[in-house]
């Protein structure tokens, strides 16, 4: 019985506390804050007993609801689960909750802000969890205008950016930078839907999923007066899918927006910026463009892969470059989510071919390293937060020696460190190892580059850790307390486990989505 | 029906106007009151209208039928249908939160509200018309008001300039368009003025070739069609609050309804002939007026130019002719009507704190007045087409049907929506959240309550609509597939 | 056609004529007769005798179903006739109403006496079968006015006014009256009713005939201050005192429409597509110079002058249609503009007694001195304008819609292009009275009694007419049948 209601709930019930949130008086900040947070472990709850409940070998969409919603269009309101979104949603409501907490420094206007970031997360859900194109649309650009106030309003105080001769506060230019690029990004996704809608005769994923791809009569048979081929239309439509993802994964070189917003957002946004929304533009490659495009695909795969590389080792560079840690965690995004979109592009071209099963790694890989970015990003944010709150600094050469200051932050930062440099034993490694796995066979030259982007990798982790923790104690911070709190170590608490335990024992989430990966790329 | 709730509707404000000119010119508490208890019953009913039509069923319904001026065929003849049963509530929605809107205007407001009322009244009935002559009738109604609201309560500085200017654009239009109108019922054949009638008349393709254009560029010059569209953001600007409101929410979509109706459903291979040139001018609405709105210091210049935008859409909408394309429109007739109603409500609350528009000298709004700016939020995302709100359940089968007619022509228009979110969200963050100018602090207090009564009722129908289309679009789409018959391919 | 034979019943032909005769007679010999102090009433007695006149020929006037022709052929007793001598009839009370306060007529016997006396001559040109007859009419009606427009000696402009009014219509008479010399001349036949016959028998040509239609129709556009022979009409107005303005604007404006529809329908229908084009061009003309002159205007009495020039223009549209319907539109639209036309002068009288002038920028702050007579300024030039729900906008549809459904559809072009001017400056106006202010704003307009009934009387017909236009349709259109 749960079932048939459950992804409704797990998708409203966000959206819902965040509107009683509202309702509570604006003095009683304590309330609101667990209010907020305790609304966003329903979610969390429900989605656990999701994934508990979800049944790997069942193949299809699973816990599926079909009402009305916009009948005139012929779009409905149809959610449905699959591994891939199962272990997403598991994330996305995993990290809400803990983006929360460490919310308890918000002093301003804290109803609004955990409206925001309970609208938020009902945007990154429905985006998952929705089998509708309108509605994944619609989910896809509902999440901007909650992320681009919180960084908008809620973001670092300091700092400007000079623009046409004016200075203006950077966290205005980060999030309007941010709004445009995505919205600019979305707009083909818009017409590509509107064009499939009108051409397919409807938004029902799967059912465009079966007929979309081998559709081949002329267009003006179906109702759109073009006079090209179908080819060239789906090609059109193809980049217009694949921009927009790219702007949102991102891929180099639409990744301009994501350092200035990941700088500019509250320790919070930054966290679910880098943990989910990232995730959204890679969830659409493996939803969307695959089942849809798998010729233009196979043929644009080393575009992709290309790009991707360019992202690992600019990505590397980039961060070695930063001298502000918040950037270097940025440009680390941008390093793994490379590593992300190099799978996909391997799936890309073997994807029902003989080396189906190389995708399959591939894939696997892409999705655990989704996963395990989400974790290790959203852990290492928390923690520059942690410790930008302490020193109001987020200059490594400011920093120095504070290990001997707060040895549990240090072990902390370490171990998180470590998870996103892939150290063997620990989560990151295996995501990667799978992706290398399945790439090297397909793009061997373009894997060897990504692998070099890895030591690079490692170098700006260490400069990292070793700006911060070691070298001489820096006597300004002597008497700070830089010792992070109990409600912060509660808070990353569950990404440390969740790291080890992947990065011992990957078998019980690979299993989730496995079966689906292997459906997708038809091995 | 027994009850002639359309008519009830139509005279309710003129009605009330007239009663309030016998109020104490000095009792103004008294005068609002009466104008607000006036405006909500005329909401009341077209709420009834509204959930009352069976958009199953279709056509035209709650009609009433009387002889006027039996001599030429003239009848006094109402109904509503799908596409415009939305548009009499909007009206009355926009009344009644203009009535809210005007609670501190002080200078003869018994004039006012009595102008106002007329200007609903004539809105109201050209709603509901279905004889042309009675359409025309209410939609010169709904014109001369704006003249005096605008000269006499209008921005000193320019009131008298634009009131002339848009009266006159106005009545040009309507004229020609009445020209038209007759040519229609004289080569009709069938002596009458019942469009139901005149639809069945059978014009020869020449006939409709050479006389569509008049009938429904006369009509568009209301909707704002370029190059027409020059008088629109002078009239916004000069207007006060709530005629703004009326004007932009309400009546731009008067000459889109009437150019559907008495142009497209009764000329329909007009319709099919011109149709390309539509489709070309209302694209040049959309990028255009959002370019130049992008590029204004005024506050209200910006939402001025931002309507001839989205106006554009609605022409766009209209000219796919197409099931997508006209519900598309339809909606979005509805969804910019609030949209605008309330952007022009916020301006106003800024303009009468602040004394200025000019966006440079304007800023911290957001910590005075934080549910105007809510609102305002609400609404510019609403008219960037964001998903969840109601400017985007208009705007995608506006696409949908612009790829089955002009695919290019889609393309190009889908720019404007980044251009709408650039200046949107520029005036989000200087008016509303950038630092508050010192001559400022603490020099004004939040909004009425009143006021807050008509940005809730606002937003809430933004968002409801965009949630749950359901809602609304089944009765429009209806409205479109009688269009569709009207045009033979339904 | 037959001429019947002398019946007293058929006396009811010229009843109104003959009361409006004994009501004058009356009014001259009050006026010897009243010391000056009860004078005042003298207006009030005209405005009901008239207004009792109406109502008799209401009741008693109305045609036979055969609508004869009586006393020896003279007169046409028709519907036609008839409609016309109400119309003329409630320009007359009205115009006796708006006169009792006016500084040096309202209180003169005389003044009363020559308004009806003219009002009697315009009911007659409105029946006149005969060429005679119509002469005579138009005399009757015409010298009276020249005397009113004069009426006040002692004001240089009001002299001049009728002195101009009296040379131009002068020689435009004399230039009619050639035109019906050459129609005897020719044809030997003086009834309207048997001249397009004789002349047919006579055998003239077409050229001739056109000719002579050229000369009578310069009479008759004088009449209705038709360009080109428009130009005494705003120094007449402007000079005359304002009532009289009023009615020369009005009645003297009907009557002279209904001559001109008479003679041209049956006179000269051997040439009607002819003189119907002279008429469409002089129709575009007039609402063209009208109207474009009108803007230019500063003094509301010059502007209002040139407004009704235009307006002929408007009602020509309807004549030119040659149609029932577009006759009918014709008397319609002098119905609309008659009574719309004299609230505006009540408006504008009142507003000179407060104010003491008649330029437009005085009458600032008229909307808080009175908002009522602000108001009913409004519906007025709306009216006039063109605006629904007023009776000027059911007028327009209906000529225009003449003008279309006879084929001129670039004349209702050019009288919908013009309306536009029209709103311009009667918005102008309206501007002035209800945005500037003024600094007697404090300072209440008077609006006595009898301008109180004459503006409510007038208002409600501009809104009757304007909304519940049937009736008055039907009747224009009956009446237009008496021609076909």
């Amino acid at each position: 019985m749960i079932e048939d209601y459950l992804l409704s709930l797990i998708l409203f019930t966000p959206i819902l506390v965040g509107l009683l949130t509202l309702l509570i008086p604006r003095e009683r900040v304590a309330a609101i804050r667990w209010f907020a947070f305790l609304g966003s472990l329903i979610p969390l709850a429900l989605s656990i007993y999701m994934w508990l409940a979800y049944d790997p070998g069942q193949p299809g969409f699973q816990f599926q609801v079909q009402r009305d919603w916009y009948p005139a269009i012929g779009a409905s309101y149809r959610l449905g689960v699959d591994g891939i979104s199962v272990v997403l949603v598991l994330l996305a409501t995993l990290l809400t909750p803990i983006s929360i907490l460490i919310s308890w420094n918000i002093k301003d206007r804290v109803r609004t802000y955990m409206a925001l970031f309970l609208l938020l997360e009902t945007g990154m859900l429905g985006v998952f969890l929705t089998l509708d194109l309108v509605l994944f649309f619609l989910f896809w650009e509902i999440g901007l205008v909650p992320m681009y106030f919180l960084i908008n309003q809620w973001g670092s105080e300091k700092g400007t950016r000079e623009v046409g001769g004016r200075e203006i506060p950077a966290r205005n230019y980060a999030s309007l930078k941010f709004l445009i690029l995505t919205m600019a990004g979305s707009l083909g996704l818009l017409l590509a839907i509107s064009l499939i809608g009108v051409v397919a005769g409807t938004f029902d994923i799967v059912e465009i999923t079966r007929i979309w791809s081998a559709l081949d009569q002329p267009l003006a048979l179906l109702g759109v007066p073009i006079g090209v081929p179908i080819e060239v239309v789906k090609a059109v439509a193809f980049w217009a899918f694949v921009i927009a993802f790219a702007v949102k994964v991102p891929i180099w070189p639409f990744h301009t927006w994501l350092p200035d917003a990941h700088t500019e957002a509250p320790t919070a946004g930054s966290m679910i910026l880098a943990g989910v929304l990232l995730k959204l533009g890679a969830y659409g490659f493996l939803r969307l463009v695959l089942p849809l495009y798998p010729a233009e695909a196979r043929d644009f795969a080393w575009v992709l892969a290309l790009l991707a590389t360019i992202s690992i080792v600019m990505g590397a560079f980039a961060a070695w470059g930063q001298q502000d840690f918040k950037r270097l965690v940025a440009y680390s995004s941008v390093n793994h989510m490379g590593f992300v979109v190099l799978g996909i592009a391997a799936a890309f071209f073997a994807a029902g071919t003989l080396s189906a099963d190389d995708a399959v790694f591939a894939v696997n890989g892409a999705v655990l390293q989704m996963f395990n970015h989400g974790l290790s990003a959203a852990g290492m944010f928390l923690l520059v937060g942690v410790i930008y709150d302490r020193t109001h600094t987020r200059d490594l050469a400011a920093y120095g020696g504070l290990f001997s200051l707060a040895p549990i932050f240090g072990g902390i930062l370490i171990f998180t460190s470590m998870a996103s440099l892939g150290l063997p034993g620990l989560n990151g490694f295996v995501s990667e190892f799978l992706v290398v796995r399945g790439a090297w066979p397909i793009y061997t030259f373009y894997t060897v580059l990504s692998m070099l982007g890895l030591l690079v990798t490692g170098i700006y982790v260490l400069k990292g850790i070793r700006g911060t923790l070691h070298g001489p104690l820096n006597e300004k911070y002597a008497d700070t307390p830089i010792e992070i709190n109990r409600r912060e170590i509660i808070a990353i608490a569950p990404l440390m486990v969740l790291m080890l335990s992947i990065g011992v024992w990957p078998s019980w989430i690979v299993k989730v989505f496995n079966e689906t990966v292997m459906r997708l790329v038809g091995a | 029906m027994n009850f002639p709730i359309l008519s009830v509707i139509v005279f309710t404000p003129v009605v009330a106007g007239v009663i309030l000119l016998f109020f104490p010119q000095d009792r103004h508490d008294w005068i609002r009151w009466f104008a607000l208890a006036a405006a909500t019953l005329a909401l009341l009913l077209s709420l009834v209208v509204f959930i009352g039509y069976d958009s199953a069923e279709g056509g035209y319904q709650f009609q009433e039928r009387a002889e006027w001026i039996p001599a030429l065929g003239i009848s006094y003849f109402v109904g509503v249908d799908g596409m415009s049963a939305p548009m009499v509530l909007l009206t009355g929605i926009v009344i009644f939160t203009g009535v809210l809107i005007s609670w501190r205007l002080d200078d003869r407001p018994r004039e006012f509200f009595l102008f106002l009322f007329i200007l609903a009244t004539g809105v109201f009935g050209v709603f509901v018309s279905l004889d042309l002559f009675q359409l025309f009738f209410f939609y010169e109604i709904a014109l001369f008001p704006m003249f005096l609201l605008i000269a006499i309560w209008g921005w000193k500085v320019t009131r008298e300039y634009a009131a002339m200017k848009l009266t006159l654009y106005l009545f040009i239009g309507s004229v020609i368009a009445l020209v038209g109108g007759l040519v229609m019922v004289f080569s009709s054949g069938l002596e009458t003025f019942d469009m139901l009638q005149l639809q069945t008349a059978g014009f020869s393709t020449t006939f409709q070739r050479i006389w569509f254009p008049f009938v429904f560029f006369g009509f568009a010059v209301l909707a704002g069609i370029f190059p027409f569209h020059n008088w629109s953001p002078d009239g916004h600007v000069a207007a006060p609050t709530a005629v703004s409101m009326f004007h932009a929410g309400v009546l731009m979509k008067l000459g889109a309804f009437a150019a559907l109706r008495v142009g497209i459903v009764l000329l329909p291979e007009g319709a099919r002939f011109w149709a390309p040139l539509i489709l070309v001018l209302a694209s040049i609405n959309v990028i255009y007026g959002a370019f130049i709105a992008m590029v204004q210091t005024d506050f209200k210049y910006v939402i001025g130019f931002s309507s001839v935008s989205h106006m554009g859409l609605v022409l766009l909408g209209f000219a796919t002719l197409n099931r997508d394309g006209l519900t598309g429109a339809g909606l979005q007739m509805f969804s910019h009507g609030v949209m605008t109603a309330l952007f022009f409500a916020v301006v106003g609350m800024v303009y009468d704190r602040t004394h200025t528009r000019e966006i440079p000298r304007l800023g911290g709004i957001s910590k005075v007045m934080p549910l105007a700016t809510v609102a305002f939020i609400v609404g510019g995302l609403v008219s960037m087409g964001m998903p969840g709100l109601s400017g985007f359940v208009a705007e995608f089968p506006i696409f949908m049907g612009l790829w089955r007619t002009q695919p290019i022509i889609a393309i190009v228009v889908v720019i404007s929506i980044v251009i709408t979110a650039a200046y949107i969200m520029r005036i989000i963050g200087k008016v509303f959240f950038g630092a508050m100018p010192e001559e400022f602090e603490g020099q004004f207090g939040d909004v009425l309550v009143q006021d807050k009564v008509a940005l809730v009722l606002l937003s809430a129908l933004l968002v409801l609509i965009g949630v749950y289309p359901a809602v609304m679009a089944p009765m429009v789409a209806s409205g479109a597939e009688a269009v569709l018959r009207a045009l033979g391919v339904g | 056609m037959t001429f019947t034979e002398f019946a007293p019943e058929r006396l009811l032909a010229i009843l109104p004529e003959s009361l409006l005769f004994l009501l004058a007679v009356a009014m001259l010999t009050l006026d010897l007769v009243w010391k000056p102090s009860r004078r005042r009433i003298l207006g009030w007695l005209a405005a009901s005798g008239v207004t009792l006149i109406l109502l008799a020929t209401l009741a008693f006037g109305q045609p036979p179903a055969d609508e004869p022709l009586v006393l020896g052929g003279m007169v046409r007793w028709d519907w036609l006739a008839f409609a016309f001598t109400i119309l003329i009839l409630f320009t007359a009370a009205v115009t006796c109403l708006i006169s009792v306060n006016v500084e040096g007529v309202g209180n003169r016997g005389d003044y009363y006496g020559l308004l009806l006396i003219s009002t009697m001559g315009m009911v007659l040109m409105a029946s006149s079968a005969d060429l005679i007859m119509l002469f005579l009419a138009i005399e009757t009606t015409s010298i009276p006015l020249y005397v009113l427009a004069g009426f006040l000696k002692a004001d240089d402009k009001s002299t001049e006014s009728g002195l101009k009014y009296f040379l131009f219509g002068a020689v435009t008479t004399a230039v009619m009256l050639y035109g019906f010399s050459l129609i005897y001349g020719f044809t030997g036949e003086t009834n309207l009713y048997l001249i397009a016959d004789a002349m047919k028998a006579a055998g003239l040509s077409l050229l001739l005939v056109g000719g002579i239609a050229v000369l009578v129709l310069v009479g008759f556009s004088f009449k209705i201050a038709a360009v080109p022979f428009h130009f005494w009409a705003p120094d007449v107005y402007e000079g005359a005192p304002t009532p009289v303005t009023a009615y020369v604007s009005t009645a003297s404006k009907v009557a002279g429409f209904a001559v001109l529809v008479r003679v041209m329908m049956l006179a000269f229908p051997s040439i009607d597509a002819f003189w119907a084009a002279i008429l469409a061009a002089m129709a575009a003309a007039t609402m063209t110079l009208g109207n474009v002159l009108a803007i230019a205007q500063s003094n509301i009495k010059r502007l209002l002058a040139y407004s009704s020039i235009a307006h002929a223009g408007y009602a020509l549209i309807g004549l030119v249609a040659l149609s029932v319907f577009g006759v009918a539109s014709m008397m319609f639209y002098l119905l609309a503009y008659v009574v719309t036309n004299l609230a505006a002068f009540a408006v504008v009288i009142l507003f000179a007694r407060a104010a003491g002038s008649d330029e437009i920028k005085d009458y600032a702050g008229l909307s808080r001195r009175s908002p009522w007579l602000a108001l009913v300024l409004l519906i007025a030039f709306l009216s006039l304008a063109g605006m629904p729900p007023f009776a000027g906008f059911v007028a327009k549809v209906f000529v225009f819609k003449a003008a279309v459904d006879s084929g001129l559809i670039w004349l209702a072009f050019v009288g919908v292009l013009n309306s536009i001017i029209g709103l311009y400056y009667y918005l102008i106006v309206l501007k002035v009275v209800y945005l500037y202010r003024s600094e007697d704003d404090h300072l209440p307009v008077q609006v006595p009694r009898p301008y109180a009934v004459a503006l409510a009387a007038c208002t409600l017909l501009i809104l009757v007419v304007g909304i519940v236009s049937a009736p008055w349709l039907d009747w224009s259109i009956g009446a237009a049948r008496s021609l076909f």
